[in-house]
């Protein structure tokens, strides 16, 4: 077996690009999950009459069917109905649909991972529901979901391979079609493994050392 | 003169179970009680409820002749008016010492912030933190962070305080700092209703020693006549639990050692 390392350097400046568009629809989809999962964290926390239920129906639904699945029922049935979305649209949509989920939990889970004694002494010194939530509740759960959150945030980003079957062409689908075009199989895999660990790895690291300070430097719980 | 505090025929369930049962107590204002009993007998869900963190309940409680169990009760008032200190502080771990002790005046009594941290200031001072003032509650050791939640109640310039085993959570060492400052509080004439296992602090701090057991109060008495001729055969026996270490024989203590 022989590899084709000038062929991989030539394939670069197309696959800096797909690291563009991983990024693009990771982070895009990131923020969107994070509007999607506030709001419907606040919903299960105040449990908001019939809303809730909604809501959890929704974290279930999309947080038990496979992402693939998810995207081709965006991309491929809802036109059928009526609905266009480009490939890149259907990619946020979707991304946007698990991840709002996945992330609903994670600040739902931070807010009941206050203590309760904490919510006591806040009463005990006659604070309001909202002065609570305000000054004790959110500034804690923040802190104490950190670590989810991020772990979700890379989830996410890895996920967006996924999208690469609607032909978002991110880091997956640049590869694949340069397989199928050169059949230059092991490089170009090689250089997506690569370029993974390029990028996922320092991300991790950041994320992980951002959490550190948070949650030990003077803003801990 | 009509009591502060007035507990009539007052009753508390958790769910199915009866937890007060048929409780009266008056505390006169400046009066210091010290309430005494077996663990789990409603000592200090006694405490919260009267500070409004427990519900469910029937009979009467009235503060300074209002009764707080009608339904209009405004409980962040009443909050304001009867300060509570937990066994295990519960200061808010995000904020600075001094933040801690700003957020009830600025926020629930919308104080000047100037004359609200210079009340703060000068208290911390007098439990001996002032230098802790922009420390965080980590950073303290567990009989600081007591005189810090007493400070945070004290800020909100009550009439009355509760404490709820605020020393049971500390070392031996640190309770006496603790306890001395619930002494000063009760030598300036603020109304306390104390919950603790401190014998000794009991007997002196105390006007009045109030024994319950299984969520009724059996005896209310003068600290001296409590602890030397108890009423209740209940009582006799909760004491002598106390006294068995100082009744060790000698030689068992050397044997011990």
């Amino acid at each position: 077996m022989s590899f084709d390392t000038a062929f991989m350097l030539s394939t670069l400046p197309a696959f800096l690009k797909a690291v563009g568009v991983t990024l693009q629809v990771g982070l895009l989809a990131i923020f969107t999950s994070l509007l999607v999962a506030v709001a419907n964290a606040a919903i299960l926390v105040f449990r908001t009459p019939y809303l809730w239920r909604l809501v959890k129906g929704y974290v279930e639904l999309a947080r038990n069917t496979p992402l693939l699945i998810q995207l081709f029922f965006v991309y491929f049935a809802l036109p059928s109905l009526g609905v266009k979305i480009s490939g890149f649209g259907a990619a946020i949509i979707t991304m946007t649909f698990m991840g709002g989920a996945y992330l609903t939990e994670v600040l739902r889970a931070g807010v009941e991972a206050v203590p309760r004694a904490q919510l006591e002494s806040g009463r005990s010194i006659g604070l309001s529901e909202g002065q609570l939530l305000r000054h004790v509740i959110l500034p804690q759960a923040s802190i104490l979901s950190l670590p989810a959150l991020f772990a979700t945030f890379v989830f996410l980003l890895k996920e967006t391979t996924v999208v690469s079957a609607v032909a978002v062409p991110e880091i997956l689908y640049t590869t694949k079609n340069y397989i199928a075009l050169y059949y230059k199989t092991y490089e170009m895999l090689a250089v997506l493994t690569l370029l993974c660990v390029l990028i996922f790895l320092p991300l991790s690291l950041l994320l992980r050392y951002l959490e550190r300070r948070l949650q030990h430097g003077q803003y801990g719980v | 003169m009509s009591a502060l505090i007035e507990f009539q025929g007052f009753n508390k369930f958790f769910g199915e179970q009866q937890v007060l049962e048929q409780i009266d107590l008056q505390v006169q204002a400046g009066e210091v009680v010290v309430i005494l009993g077996p663990s789990g007998c409603g000592k200090s869900t006694l405490l919260r409820c009267l500070n409004g963190l427990e519900q469910a309940h029937s009979g009467s409680l009235r503060l300074d002749g209002k009764e707080l169990l009608a339904p209009g009760t405004d409980w962040r008032q009443v909050r304001q008016r009867v300060g509570m200190v937990f066994q295990s502080y519960h200061l808010f771990g995000h904020m600075s010492v001094l933040d801690n002790l700003l957020l009830g005046p600025l926020k629930v009594q919308k104080r000047e912030r100037g004359e609200a941290q210079a009340q703060a200031e000068a208290l911390l001072a007098r439990v001996g933190l002032l230098d802790k003032r922009d420390v965080f509650p980590r950073q303290l050791s567990g009989g600081q962070q007591q005189r810090i939640a007493i400070v945070r109640s004290l800020c909100m310039n009550p009439e009355v305080m509760l404490f709820d085993e605020v020393t049971a959570a500390l070392d031996p060492e640190m309770v006496k700092e603790v306890l001395q400052v619930i002494q000063g509080l009760a030598r300036e004439g603020m109304t306390l209703l104390i919950v603790t296992h401190e014998m000794a602090f009991a007997r002196a701090v105390a006007d009045r020693i109030v024994f319950m057991e299984a969520g009724r109060i059996l005896e209310q008495n003068p600290p001296e006549r409590f602890f030397t001729q108890p009423q209740s055969a209940r009582a006799q026996q909760f004491l002598e639990k106390f006294s068995f270490v100082e009744s060790l024989p000698k030689t068992l203590h050397k044997e011990l050692s």
